[in-house]
Parts: structure tokens; C-alpha cells; sequence
């Protein structure tokens, strides 16, 4: 029968049956938020067709959906690679936040300098920005002082105040009075774009870093380390694995890595600093990076479907008059769904 | 109370955890005013049928009677209005509650609006009828084991229980404790009371019971009544002859360890202490090359906190701590580990193992940088090392590929004391190594033990079971209060002074 | 400082502390049964956009008031079904919860952006009135929710400490087994517990929009549910205790308007970065002496007996 050969095929294949085991709470979560958005009088349909013609119908809303996923996979590895040592990061918004602030602080320092040394700085400020707003949780969870999930949470609303700080104040750009934000940043600093469109190298660094994740998780001696803090800390301690140091570098090198989010979306989309970078990159890095349980191919495959399922917020903006953080329903939705749905027992013990 | 016909009674129990079958057709009756004894080994299935009379776990089939009524008893609420109490092996108190909240929590008459007088007076009126004193405004988490088992008792009678399970009483007490226990057992049966008292241990079993009923391997194996059970015929039964006597007799050691050098040495070692932990007061320990250490105390008398010392895992706040005559008082853990310490856990799943990882990748931690090669691990070098630690320890060489937390709690501590011993450690610390595991598995980490002494390793043996220990020690400290109380060779001690001085009942008295 | 900075401070300590102690008393119920809800943010936000909706489209601020009351605990049941029934995990359900009342309160509050409301009545007792210096201040002016914010929060420490319910709360919130053993219904007084406990966070959402702004805006409650969830440490799961930090944070975010208000040279990003930096600073100080005053089992799924 043809059935038992899919099945069989189905049983074979890990991947394709959880892209198979997405779609179809992609597609349950739709049909939910579509009732919602009926019960406010809207109309469902319309927004969705509207949101596939104008992300995957033609080749410039296809590219669009790239620029979107780029943050999107970097703060879901931000997300992933501490949550291996079982560390919850819920700052990559924040720390997004700071990468683009001090990769910022980069380009207008050095106005001046050449293209070769001006754009590792800058990606290196990205990343250090990042990285030095999520050591200093990673450093009271180390101490046992403050849990890392709520001073995450709570960094997450210092970062912004810091960047609207600066271009009020000392950063703003005297040309244009009317919109505080900073200079547009020298050219050498930059990322290059590609195929006439917005997308840019920060996409390729972003794919270099899911690729770089994996190997250190699974292929390096250091990956067996934070892997078996992840999996037993209490073990790993006694087995005499520095997990106090693995706490900090973990959540500094997610909190770089969202950084480097930040980084491209000022050098890579806006080129100049501003507010309102980020329509909550770093919360959906963490649904995504939750949902694909840290797999690789799971973050891929995931961010790209939460690229269009954000693009949907501006359609609703656009189309519907609705505000685009009406999208949060959609994501919330598709948690409950999982939530609801995961074996009882047996995934925590 | 008629004595003829059973108050409770229990028909054709059985209870599946997927292939395990922990009760196959049990049968038992509980009579007025008697100390019914189940007796068996670990893993018998003596808790899970209490839990099913107690109503905390459901049975697959079978049924309960109580005064020859069929009832159905699916939660503990219902078993309460029968009249059914329990104390669990690991209580069911919480710490954080007074001993009157603890006692309020289970009265099934509790007003909305709670009157912690009336309540107080019901406690010490039960209290004095039975000798079960204790402070009711006393968070429990300050109370010694012995008086959190009154409070547990305390909970049923005050909840109008008529019959009280007890699972495993004895195991956490000291000796006389375990006397005072029977004493109360005798008043409570003078009142009528009916007693269901679990255990494993014979002497207890014979000191106390009306009637035995003996199981093994979820199955109703054997009764004896009053004045009809004998040692031989319970250790036949209970083992099903197989054996049997090891348990019971200390191996005797031919020739005590002389003239060795120290492997480890504290010094007036102090060591603060967090939340619920105890606090370390200037320990003196010395623990030489071949000999086996034993550390005595009751639960909570700061064991867990001397290992996690000698282990590294805490600082000293005031004396030094020298290993192989080097001082190692600011040594992290893994340094000590480097340097020939092992450490064999109570539970390795929790301490000692990353169950969602491999065999593999678990025999790796804890090496240090022992099998790194560049930025990856040197997969064949570990697999050939921890081959010969398997056939050194005569175990056979496990898969490799399976997650580590597949696998049996022996299994998985094979593989654990295969992985420490793989570098001939110096020193072994063995907290509660043989806890939870069957008589065949405890035997064989015991012997294990015993060949590292032979093999010129110092062993620290931290249990709170005094038979392990006095078949065990080459020397023995008792632990009481985070202080060292006591010292005695072998063959100097008597379990009874142990006792006392675990329980800081007389004071201290180095022999 | 000034007489009037000072007073200024108190009556906006006191109106801005509302809010975060109602809030923090919903959480200390919560998290006294075992369960940690990091969405109480979305919760505020819930609270906050349905009573002001409510009010914009009926001209009634108690109805509002009782509608945002039901959403916040129809909200916390469905949290409960997820982290009761379903036995999900607690921290990724609380964070579904922040989305949730990130897109609801969105969507329900968005027709009534720049609506002009009437918000909850405030009055001034004559004889609290005709004190000196007060006169000329809003010290003392108050709605209902704020005079009785402190008998509320007597009256959660008399439920949890001395009725049988909360009794039931603590020791499941303690061990769920033990209360279990003891023959109590875990699930149940969980549900009841995140029930009233959403009750209590509508509320203190509807505050923020029905007396403190008189508006609705999007992402409104600015991190106090987060705010809320740190004082929840920091009075170490006491209801009474919570007064003192709910005044603390009130009075550090009406210091900071206050100093707003009157030109102050400090940027006015870095005076709103004062409560979160606070925040950090308590768990800071609490941090270590946390874990004897938590309840033992907060945060883990009880997975029944067997």
C-alpha cells in the first residue's frame, strides 16, 4: 500500500518528519490566530494571501525575508548555545541592542580608517557589545547571586535607553533635527550588499555562525563540557569541569553572537544608528531556537518560517490597520501549541 | 476488636511499571492490635503495595477490604476517611512548615479559618498518651530524623488512622532510636492500633513483629505467626537461598594496615555552610595508603559536606587539608582529580553521570585534559584505556553508543567506578556507594572497595549504614553536629556507643 | 531636596507603588503554590488595554475595572492549563504567556488609542486635606484601589497564613507530593492559586491605565510585570513584606519623574534606566539568603504520584 510506504518513509526520515511535525502546528497556530483576527473584524484570508504575495510571490519580497532572517538566525543561536548548558538567555533583544550600539562607537570613532581594519573592528565591537552586556548575568548566575532568565529579562529595557541616550544626545546627527539618530556611519564600515537587494554579508556570517555552533557543540572537547553541564551540572561539577567559567563564556558568546545581529542591522541595513532596530529579534530568536530544540537545521528551517510569519505583522500594519504587535499572538499561539502538545513526562527527566 | 477477622485485607494486588511487574497477586491481612511485618530486599515490592493500600499509587488489578467491606481507595484522601495512614521512606513533611502547619495540613476536621491552639493542645494530648514529644511551633527542617518520625506519626493518630503503614522506620534511625521506636509500636498496640511495618532488616523484624509476611520479586514469598518465625527460615525465604549469610557476618581483615603513609590529611579543617547545609568544625582526618576509612553519623550530620571538602569542592575557612603530604587546602576539583582522586556517588545518575549523553562521552568527563587531542577528543585512546579499567575490574565492556541514562542503576555504576579507576587513583571517596542498589550489586562495589585497599589506594567509606561500616572499616569516625566525635579501630567498637554518639545522645568520647 | 520633590516622590510612590503591589501580590500567590508565571507583563498589559477599552466604550471605569479583573484570571487559567494540565514547562510557558499579552492587549487596545477616558474616582479625606503642605499636592488623593492596597495585602497574608486554602497553597507550592500524601488536591488549589493571582495582576494592569495614565499605549507597562516578579524575591514570598519594596519602586520611578518634570540635567534615558538597575541591585543583595525563603518546589512540574 502506498500509505505504509510513506509512513515507512516518514519513520526513516527525523527531518523530514519534524518539518513535516512544524508545518502542521504552523498551520494549527494559523488557523487559531485566524479566528482571533476574525473576532476583531478582520479579515484573515486577505492578510494571509497578502503576506505570501509579498514575501514569497516575487523575488524582491523573497529577498526581503532573507534580510529578516539574518538577526533572526544570529539570536537564535544566541539563544541555543548557552540554553545547551540548560542557561535560559531571554536578553538577546538587549544584547542586540548593544552590539549595534558599540559596533556604533566603532564607526564613529574611526571615521577615518581603511575598509580592511574599520570592518573587523566594527564586527568585533558588534560581537565584544554583546558579549559584555551578557557576561555580567552570566557572572551572578556563576555566583549564584541572581538567576540569568529574569536579569536577561530585565537588561532587555536598559539596552534600548541606552541607544535612545545616545542619539539624543551626544551621537545625533545635527542634519537631521527632526529624526533623532546618529551620522550615517562611514562607508569602509559598512557590510556589503549583495544582488541589488538588501541583503548583505551579515547573512553569510549569520549561516558561518550556525555552522560554527555546531562544530563546537558537537565536535570539540569543549562541547562535551558544556553538554554535560547542560545535561547534569551537579555531575559536571563534581567531575571537575570549571562550570562557574562555562556559565560566563556561554551567555557572553550568545550574548556576542546576538550583538553581531545588532551589528549588521545598523551596518548592514540601516547605516546609522537609530531607534526601534529590532521588532523583537531577540524574542523570536528565542521561540526559534526553543522550537528547533538547538538544532542546527531546525534553527534554519525555523527562522525562516518566523521571517514570514513577522512579515505578517507589517502586512497587518499595512493592509489591515492593525499594529504589528499583533503578530505576538501568532507566535504565542504556535508556543501554546507546542507546549501543549510535548510529551508529559520523559523530555525533562 | 474481633480477633479473628482481619481489619484490613488486601486480594490479588498487582501492580506493572511498564515490564517490571513490582506486585504479582499479592495477598495480606492486617489485624487489630498486631505489628504485622513485610519483609523483603530492595526491590521487592513491599513500598509499592503499601502505596496502593495507601491509595498513592493505583493497582492494575486487585482489591482492598477493610472490615470485610470491598473499598476502592484511588487517592490518599480516601484512604485517609478509611482510617489508613502512612509514613514514607523519605517522609512526607516539609521542611519549611512548623510541625503544627505539617500536622494541620493532614487533619481531615480542619476548619477554614485555622486555630493553631486547638490544634496544639490535640498534639500534645497525643504526644503524651504515646510518647511522642515534640515543640509544635518548630520548623521541621530543624528536627533530627527520629523526632520528624514522631511528627509523621503524630499526623496519622491525630488523623483518627486506625491503621498506620510504616515504610522502612528504621532505616535513618540509630540504634536506640530504633528501641524507642518500638516502644511506641507497644503503646499504640496496647490502644488497638494495627501496624504495618516494612523493612528489610531481620533483627528489627523479629524484635518486634506479631506476624511476618515475606516477599520477593513482587510476590507474596511466605508468612510466619506469632513465636513461629526463626533467623534461617526468614534469610532462606527472603533470599530464596542464595546469598543469604554474606549480609550478616563482617568479614574479618587478617592483617590491619601498619606503617603506611598518608595519603590525605586534614587538619583542624572548618568550612562554612549555605541554606541547609552543615557546617564543618575543625576535623582532624588522617587517611592512610591501603586502608578503608569509615565515617558513621546520621542523615544530615554534614557527610555530604566532609566529602565535597576532601573532593575540592569547598574551601576551608580555617586549617589545611595535605594530600600525599603536599598541601592542598586551595586545590580545585579538578586538580585533586589530576592528581588521584576518585569519587564513587550514592546515585550516579545524579552526581556522578550526564544521562542524555553517551557511554562514550560519559567515560570522558572527569578526565581533564587526560584525552584532548587539538580541539577534539581522542576517541580510541579513552576507549582502549577504559577497556582495560573494565577488564582490570572484571566487568564486561558496556555499549558504548547508548545514552547513559538507558541503562540500570548497576550498570551505570560499574561504568562510573570503571571510569575512576581507570588512573589508579590515590585516594577513593566513596559517598553511600552502595544506597538503592540490590544485595548482588552492593556486594560487588563492597569487594570492589576492598581490592583498590589491596591495591595501596586510601578509601574514605562515608555510609550511614552501621553494619556496612563495621564490615567495612579499617578505622571508624562518627560525625555528628558538621564535628568529629569519635575514633575507634577495628574491633574496638560497639555499634550500641556508635550509636549514642551519632546521635549526640552521650557525649563525646575518643577511644 | 525641596519640600514639594519630596512630596511629589510620596504621592507618586504611593500611586505608581498600586500597581506593582497588586501585581507582586498576584505573583507571591502564584509562586507560593509552586509555579513561577513569567508573564506577568503580558498579564499587566491584558489588564491594562482591556479596562481601558472597557471604559473608553462604556464610560465606566468599574466595569472596566471587572473586566480586566476576569481577563487577567481567565488568562492566568489558560497559563494553568498549560503548566498544570498539560505539564509544560513553567518558564517557556510564562514567556508564550508575555507574547500573548504582547498581541492581546495590542489588538483590544488598539481602536481606543487617544481615547479620552474618565478614570477611577479619587478623593481626598477634608481632614487629610487641610494638612499643611498637602494641600497643594496629589499626597492623599487617591482612588479606591490604592486606599485599600494595603488591606489587600493583609488580606492575601491572612488567606495563605492562616486559612486552611492557604495552607493547602504553601504545602503544594512546598511538595506537591506531600500535600498530595496529605490528601489534597494539587491541581486544584494550583488553579486557584494562578486564578486569583490573575485577578490581582488585571488589576494592577487596570490601574496603570485607569488612574496612573488615563491612556493606552502599546508595551505600557514598560517591565513592571518583570519589576513585580523581582519583588517577589525581594519580600521573599511575604505579602506584607511587599509593601515596603512595591513604595521602594514607586518611589524610585516617581523620584525620576519627578526630577523629569523639573528640568533635571540628567538625560531623561538614564534617570528611566533607575528601576531596572534597582531591580538588578535588589536580586543582588537577596540573591543569596533566596533560597531558604523560596518555596521548595517553585518552578518544577509535579507529575502526579505514580
Amino acid at each position: 500500500m502506498p500509505e505504509s510506504r510513506l509512513a515507512a518513509t516518514l519513520r526513516n526520515s527525523t527531518a523530514l518528519r519534524s518539518m513535516l511535525r512544524y508545518s502542521a502546528i504552523s498551520l494549527t497556530a494559523l488557523a487559531v490566530f485566524a479566528a482571533i483576527l476574525l473576532l476583531a473584524g478582520k479579515n484573515p484570508l486577505k492578510a494571509y494571501v497578502d503576506t505570501f504575495s509579498y514575501t514569497l510571490a516575487n523575488a524582491y519580497g523573497f529577498s526581503e525575508l532573507l534580510v529578516r532572517m539574518t538577526p533572526l538566525l544570529l539570536t537564535a543561536v544566541a539563544v541555543a548555545l548557552p540554553s545547551r548548558l540548560g542557561l535560559i538567555n531571554v536578553g538577546g533583544e538587549g544584547q542586540l541592542y548593544m552590539g549595534a550600539w558599540l559596533a556604533s562607537a566603532g564607526a564613529l570613532l574611526f571615521p577615518g580608517a581603511p575598509r580592511w581594519a574599520l570592518l573587523p573592528l566594527v564586527a568585533v565591537m558588534g560581537f565584544l557589545g554583546g558579549a559584555l552586556f551578557a557576561a555580567l548575568p552570566g557572572v551572578l548566575r556563576a555566583a549564584k547571586l541572581v538567576n540569568e532568565t529574569i536579569a536577561t529579562l530585565l537588561l532587555n529595557y536598559i539596552a534600548p535607553l541606552i541607544v535612545s541616550y545616545s542619539i539624543f544626545g551626544p551621537w545625533r546627527d545635527p542634519g537631521s533635527s527632526a529624526y533623532p539618530q546618529s551620522p550615517v556611519f562611514p562607508e569602509a564600515a559598512l557590510l556589503t550588499s549583495f544582488f541589488n537587494t538588501r541583503i548583505h554579508a551579515g547573512l553569510f556570517l549569520a549561516l558561518a555562525v550556525l555552522g560554527a555552533y555546531w562544530l563546537l557543540l558537537e565536535k570539540t572537547h569543549w562541547g562535551v563540557e558544556m553538554r554535560a553541564i547542560g545535561g547534569n551540572a551537579e555531575a559536571a561539577q563534581r567531575l571537575g569541569i570549571p562550570v562557574a567559567a562555562w556559565i560566563v563564556v556561554a551567555l557572553a558568546i550568545g550574548g556576542g553572537i546576538a550583538g553581531l545581529a545588532g551589528m549588521g542591522e545598523v551596518m548592514g541595513v540601516h547605516g546609522r544608528l537609530r531607534q526601534g532596530l529590532s521588532p523583537g529579534y531577540g524574542f523570536t530568536g528565542f521561540l526559534i531556537a526553543w522550537l528547533a530544540g538547538g538544532r542546527p537545521l531546525g534553527i534554519l528551517f525555523m527562522a525562516f518560517l518566523f521571517a514570514i510569519i513577522t512579515s505578517a505583522g507589517d502586512t497587518l500594519q499595512i493592509t489591515q490597520g492593525l499594529p504589528y504587535a499583533v503578530v505576538n499572538i501568532l507566535l504565542a499561539v504556535i508556543l501554546f501549541i507546542v507546549l501543549a502538545r510535548r510529551p508529559m513526562r520523559g523530555a525533562s527527566k | 476488636m474481633n480477633p479473628i477477622a482481619p481489619i484490613l485485607e488486601v486480594r490479588r494486588i498487582t501492580k506493572r511499571y511498564g515490564a517490571v511487574t513490582a506486585n504479582d497477586q499479592v495477598d495480606l491481612s492486617l489485624y487489630g492490635g498486631e505489628v504485622h511485618a513485610l519483609l523483603g530486599e530492595n526491590g521487592a515490592g513491599k513500598s509499592t503495595l503499601s502505596k496502593v493500600i495507601y491509595g498513592f499509587t493505583r493497582p492494575d488489578s486487585g482489591e482492598i477490604l477493610l472490615a470485610g467491606k470491598q473499598v476502592v481507595v484511588p487517592t490518599p484522601r480516601e484512604a485517609r476517611a478509611l482510617g489508613i495512614g502512612m509514613v514514607f521512606q523519605n517522609f512526607m513533611l516539609i521542611p519549611a512548615l512548623s510541625v503544627l502547619e505539617n500536622i494541620a495540613l493532614f487533619l481531615t476536621d480542619l476548619p477554614f479559618i485555622v486555630h493553631p491552639k486547638t490544634i496544639e493542645k490535640r498534639i500534645r494530648e497525643f504526644g503524651e498518651r504515646f510518647g511522642l514529644v515534640v515543640d509544635p511551633s518548630a520548623p521541621v527542617r530543624q528536627l533530627s530524623v527520629g523526632d520528624q518520625q514522631k511528627v509523621e506519626i503524630l499526623k496519622l493518630l491525630l488523623a483518627q488512622a486506625r491503621v498506620l503503614i510504616l515504610d522502612e522506620p528504621t532505616k535513618v534511625l540509630a540504634p536506640h532510636e530504633v528501641s524507642a521506636l518500638f516502644r511506641i509500636f507497644e503503646s499504640l498496640k496496647a490502644e488497638g492500633y494495627s501496624i504495618l511495618f516494612i523493612t528489610h532488616k531481620l533483627r528489627e523484624v523479629m524484635a518486634c513483629a506479631d506476624r511476618i509476611t515475606v516477599m520477593r520479586q513482587g510476590r507474596v514469598v511466605g508468612g510466619f505467626g506469632p513465636g513461629e518465625a526463626d533467623l534461617d527460615a526468614l534469610v532462606t525465604m527472603m533470599f530464596g537461598g542464595q546469598e543469604a549469610a554474606e549480609q550478616l557476618e563482617p568479614a574479618e581483615r587478617a592483617v590491619p594496615p601498619s606503617g603506611v603513609g598518608s595519603i590525605l590529611e586534614l587538619r583542624g579543617a572548618s568550612c562554612p555552610a549555605q541554606g541547609s547545609e552543615t557546617v564543618l568544625r575543625g576535623l582532624d582526618l588522617t587517611i592512610g595508603a591501603g586502608e578503608i576509612v569509615g565515617v558513621a553519623g546520621v542523615s544530615g550530620s554534614g557527610q555530604k559536606e566532609l566529602g565535597d571538602l576532601i573532593l575540592g569542592l569547598r574551601s576551608l575557612s580555617v586549617g589545611s587539608k595535605w594530600f600525599c603530604g603536599v598541601d592542598a587546602s586551595s586545590w580545585s576539583i579538578a586538580r585533586m582529580r589530576e592528581n588521584g582522586v576518585a569519587f564513587v556517588p550514592e546515585d550516579p545518575l545524579l552526581m556522578a553521570a550526564v544521562p542524555g549523553m553517551s557511554v562514550r562521552e560519559n567515560l570522558v568527563l572527569g578526565t581533564g585534559s587526560r584525552y584532548w587531542k587539538g580541539v577534539s577528543v581522542d576517541w580510541s585512546a579513552l576507549e582502549t584505556a577504559m577497556g582495560e579499567s573494565f577488564h582490570a575490574l572484571a566487568f564486561p565492556v558496556p555499549r558504548l553508543d547508548p545514552p547513559a541514562g538507558a541503562l540500570s542503576g548497576g550498570n551505570l555504576q560499574r561504568i562510573v567506578i570503571a571510569r575512576e579507576m581507570a588512573h589508579k587513583p590515590k585516594l577513593v571517596v566513596a559517598l553511600y556507594p552502595t544506597r538503592g542498589l540490590d544485595v548482588r550489586s552492593a556486594t560487588s562495589v563492597r569487594d570492589l572497595l576492598r581490592r583498590a585497599r589491596e591495591g595501596g589506594s586510601g578509601i574514605l567509606l562515608i555510609s550511614e549504614d552501621l553494619e556496612e561500616l563495621a564490615e567495612m572499616s579499617d578505622r571508624m569516625f562518627v560525625l555528628y553536629g558538621g564535628a568529629l566525635v569519635g575514633e575507634f579501630k577495628r574491633g574496638e567498637w560497639q555499634l550500641e556507643e556508635v550509636g549514642h554518639l551519632m546521635t549526640g545522645s552521650r557525649g563525646a568520647a575518643h577511644a | 531636596m525641596t519640600t514639594p520633590l519630596v512630596l511629589g516622590v510620596l504621592a507618586g510612590a504611593v500611586l505608581s507603588g498600586t500597581s506593582l503591589l497588586y501585581a507582586t501580590l498576584g505573583e507571591t500567590i502564584v509562586e507560593r503554590s509552586g509555579i513561577v508565571n513569567l508573564g506577568l507583563e503580558g498579564l499587566l498589559l491584558i489588564g491594562a488595554s482591556v479596562g481601558f477599552s472597557v471604559t473608553a466604550a462604556t464610560g465606566n471605569a468599574w466595569l472596566g475595572l471587572a473586566a480586566a479583573a476576569l481577563a487577567g484570571g481567565l488568562a492566568n487559567a489558560l497559563f494553568g492549563w498549560l503548566v498544570v494540565t498539560r505539564m509544560a514547562n513553567q518558564l517557556a510557558s510564562g514567556l508564550a504567556m508575555m507574547f500573548f499579552g504582547f498581541g492581546v492587549s495590542a489588538l483590544v487596545g488598539a481602536p481606543y488609542i487617544g481615547s479620552v477616558i474618565v478614570g477611577l474616582p479619587k478623593w481626598r479625606p477634608a481632614w487629610l486635606a487641610s494638612l499643611p503642605w498637602v494641600e497643594s499636592t496629589t499626597l492623599f488623593n487617591y482612588d479606591l484601589l490604592t486606599w485599600v492596597a494595603i488591606p489587600a495585602a493583609t488580606f492575601v497574608w491572612w488567606a495563605l497564613f492562616r486559612t486552611r486554602w492557604g495552607l493547602g497553597v504553601r504545602a503544594v507550592g512546598e511538595s506537591p507530593a506531600a500535600a498530595f500524601a496529605a490528601g489534597r488536591n494539587p491541581a486544584a488549589l494550583q488553579y486557584q492559586a494562578l486564578c486569583s493571582g490573575g485577578v490581582l495582576a488585571g488589576v494592577a494592569g487596570a490601574h496603570l491605565s485607569l488612574s496612573l495614565t488615563l491612556t493606552w499605549a502599546e508595551y505600557m507597562t514598560a517591565g513592571r510585570g518583570f519589576i513585580a516578579i523581582a519583588l517577589v524575591i525581594f519580600s521573599k514570598w511575604h505579602p506584607l513584606r511587599a509593601i515596603v519594596g512595591a513604595l521602594l519602586f514607586g518611589g524610585t520611578e516617581a523620584l525620576q519623574l519627578q526630577l523629569q518634570a523639573r528640568g533635571s540635567e540628567i538625560s531623561p534615558f538614564l534617570l528611566e534606566m533607575a528601576p531596572y538597575l534597582l531591580t538588578l541591585v535588589v536580586l543582588l543583595a537577596w540573591g543569596g539568603s533566596r533560597r531558604l525563603a523560596a518555596p521548595a518546589s517553585l518552578g518544577r512540574t509535579f507529575y502526579g504520584s505514580d
